[in-house]
């Protein structure tokens, strides 16, 4: 694996330059998304703080909201028709915005009052009070619920966004880091065994030449030996080619 | 009528031994320190099966919600009382039936206000307590106006009168549903008072007393209930019953009252509301001024158990019967939903 997986280049000196623009694009890359990464779990991990904090409070908060229902019950008797019936716009609206971390965004809900309260006089002949404190206990679960809903869907989409920028962090230093290492490591020793092999080619040849140049001078000197003046200017005209001397012996 | 006690008996005295009869099934104190002591419904439906309730209970399916209880409390109550209304003669039976004028009240309020909506009627008649239902309650739907509503409906019911002397065509529309509610109360409740002065006797003895208290703690809770409201001084102080015992000085220092302590100077002038307001407070641990009433009411109706030959008991006895519901309605939620630190809160009757 190790070996093979590579991006399939030439290997070249102009490869290896762009190779090494590529890693360094992607170590860029990977410290960016990194930080990214970072910034999106610090604000998933304060969102986790705030549901939990929220969830604790929710409990309490329900119960004494059921609980008031039912004391508001105990004086007034059964009033929920009553406020059914008169039911015909809510009152307690919501509306989204869009929070940005790290370039996510993430809906924010914000809850607003829509008109005026229109029960006021509920209960006004018996447990107005009652009635009273029981709105304010709902009105405050209500928010709790508002809240914690926008902090889930915060969290949901974060969790989302966290685990795709890990993965790309992951995928960059594990996956594509490596490669383009190995490509180079791999352009390099392949330039690294050319050069070798020009090296040893280059000394092969001169040594055969020296070789040759040994035999002719001893034959030129066996000639003269014998009386054979040869004077000759070597015909730099004529065409005949280089012998190979690499594979010779 | 100066004979009336003598007589009584002949017409009446049938269904006064058995309105005290019903008296005796009312739940005791010891009763409810049982089922106080009650961890879940269930325990809760065991203990009440010891009592005169039997096992009113017995056919519900496991998962006791506090709403059958409820439904099943009230259901109790209506056949002891439509048993009572059978059975009687007159004047008893034209009080019997002032009784459920004020249920009445409530079911025509709720039926106005669902017909304005455009809800169906179907959905509207089942939520109306059985009590106050009347024959013309079906027909409300035919009517899409207000005006329609009254020509068509309620002249025929017993409480036109009331319509008429307060309400115009007009104010259907735009009063609040309330105002509308509560000025129909007040005329009930003076109409009603006006009927017991003219039984005379005992009965007005009783009766008076008890609705004269009605009247005063409507008008006590309006005031404070309005304190911050969209509602003036002048609507307010139509909406007092003019039967009580505030009437008239101590309704007109009312409506002119602005916070809690002026109401509490007004009730400082009779000696009863005084002492009522002496220990009412709203923090946790006291008993609020609600209660209060209650308990007061309480011990009215009981009283008028005291007297014989005289209609108090049967007010009386539907009083109690409804504060023992409300009574176990409550301990019930308590129970179901773990509450127990307010579990005490009830009124005890005997």
């Amino acid at each position: 694996m190790s070996g093979k997986d590579r991006l399939q280049v030439f290997p070249s000196r102009m490869a290896m330059a762009i190779m090494k623009a590529r890693l360094k694009g992607a170590q860029k890359g990977h410290s960016l998304l990194k930080k990214k990464a970072d910034a999106l779990t610090l604000r998933f991990r304060q969102i986790l703080k705030k549901i939990i904090e929220t969830k604790m409070t929710m409990g309490e908060v329900m119960k004494e909201s059921a609980f008031s229902l039912a004391e508001a019950k105990f004086t007034t008797g059964d009033f929920s028709h009553m406020v059914i019936q008169n039911v015909n716009k809510a009152q307690l609206k919501v509306r989204s915005k869009k929070d940005n971390v790290a370039g996510v965004l993430l809906p924010i809900f914000e809850s607003f009052q829509d008109g005026t309260d229109s029960y006021e006089l509920t209960g006004l002949s018996r447990g107005g009070q009652q009635i009273d404190k029981l709105k304010k206990n709902y009105a405050k679960a209500v928010q709790l619920l508002i809240d914690l809903a926008s902090l889930q869907t915060s969290f949901v989409t974060l969790d989302e966004v966290i685990k795709i920028t890990n993965r790309r962090v992951n995928a960059i230093e594990h996956v594509i880091i490596p490669r383009i290492e190995r490509t180079l490591s791999y352009i390099t020793s392949e330039l690294d065994e050319m050069e070798r092999e020009e090296f040893y080619r280059l000394k092969k040849i001169q040594e055969k030449k020296k070789k040759i140049r040994a035999l002719e001078e001893k034959r030129k000197a066996a000639l003269r030996e014998s009386g054979i003046e040869m004077k000759e200017a070597p015909n730099i005209l004529e065409d005949d080619e280089d012998a190979d001397l690499l594979f010779t012996d | 009528m100066s004979f009336s006690e003598l007589y009584f008996n002949v017409d009446h005295g049938y269904l006064e031994g058995l309105v005290r009869g019903f008296k005796g099934g009312i739940l005791k104190q010891t009763d409810y320190l049982n089922l106080v002591q009650c961890e879940t419904l269930d325990d809760l439906k065991l203990h009440l099966q010891s009592t005169d309730y039997g096992n009113f209970l017995a056919n519900e399916p496991s998962p006791l919600a506090v709403s059958t209880i409820d439904d099943k409390l009230k259901e109790k109550l209506v056949i002891e009382f439509n048993h009572l209304r059978n059975h009687c003669l007159e004047p008893l039976a034209t009080f019997l039936d002032f009784i459920t004028y004020s249920y009445m009240i409530d079911n025509i309020i709720l039926l106005i206000t669902g017909t304005l909506h455009q809800r169906p009627i179907t959905e509207l008649i089942p939520k109306c307590h059985p009590l106050g239902s009347f024959e013309q309650m079906e027909a409300i739907h035919i009517a899409s106006t207000p005006a329609e509503l009254f020509n068509a409906v309620l002249v025929d019911t017993p409480l036109a009168p009331y319509f008429i002397d307060c309400i115009s065509e007009q104010d259907l529309d735009e009063m609040n549903i309330e105002i509308i509610r509560n000025t129909l109360y007040k005329a009930y409740l003076e109409d009603f008072y006006k009927f017991c002065e003219e039984l005379g006797g005992a009965t007005a003895d009783s009766m008076c007393e008890a609705l004269a208290f009605e009247a005063d703690r409507r008008a006590f809770i309006i005031t404070i209930n309005s304190f911050g409201t969209e509602l003036t001084k002048e609507d307010r102080a139509k909406l007092y019953p003019r039967c009580g015992k505030l009437y008239p000085d101590g309704l007109q220092l009312l409506a002119r009252a602005d916070d809690y302590d002026q109401v509490r100077n007004v009730a400082n002038c009779y000696a009863e509301y005084k002492e009522l307001f002496e220990n009412a407070g709203s923090n946790p641990g006291e008993k609020t001024l609600e209660d209060k009433f209650f308990e007061h009411e309480v011990q009215l109706m009981k009283n008028s158990f005291m007297m014989q030959f005289q209609f108090g008991v049967f007010y009386a006895y539907v009083k109690l019967k409804e504060q023992e519901n409300r009574n176990i309605v409550w301990i019930a939620e308590c129970v179901a939903q773990r509450h127990r630190a307010k579990i005490d809160s009830y009124i005890p009757i005997f």
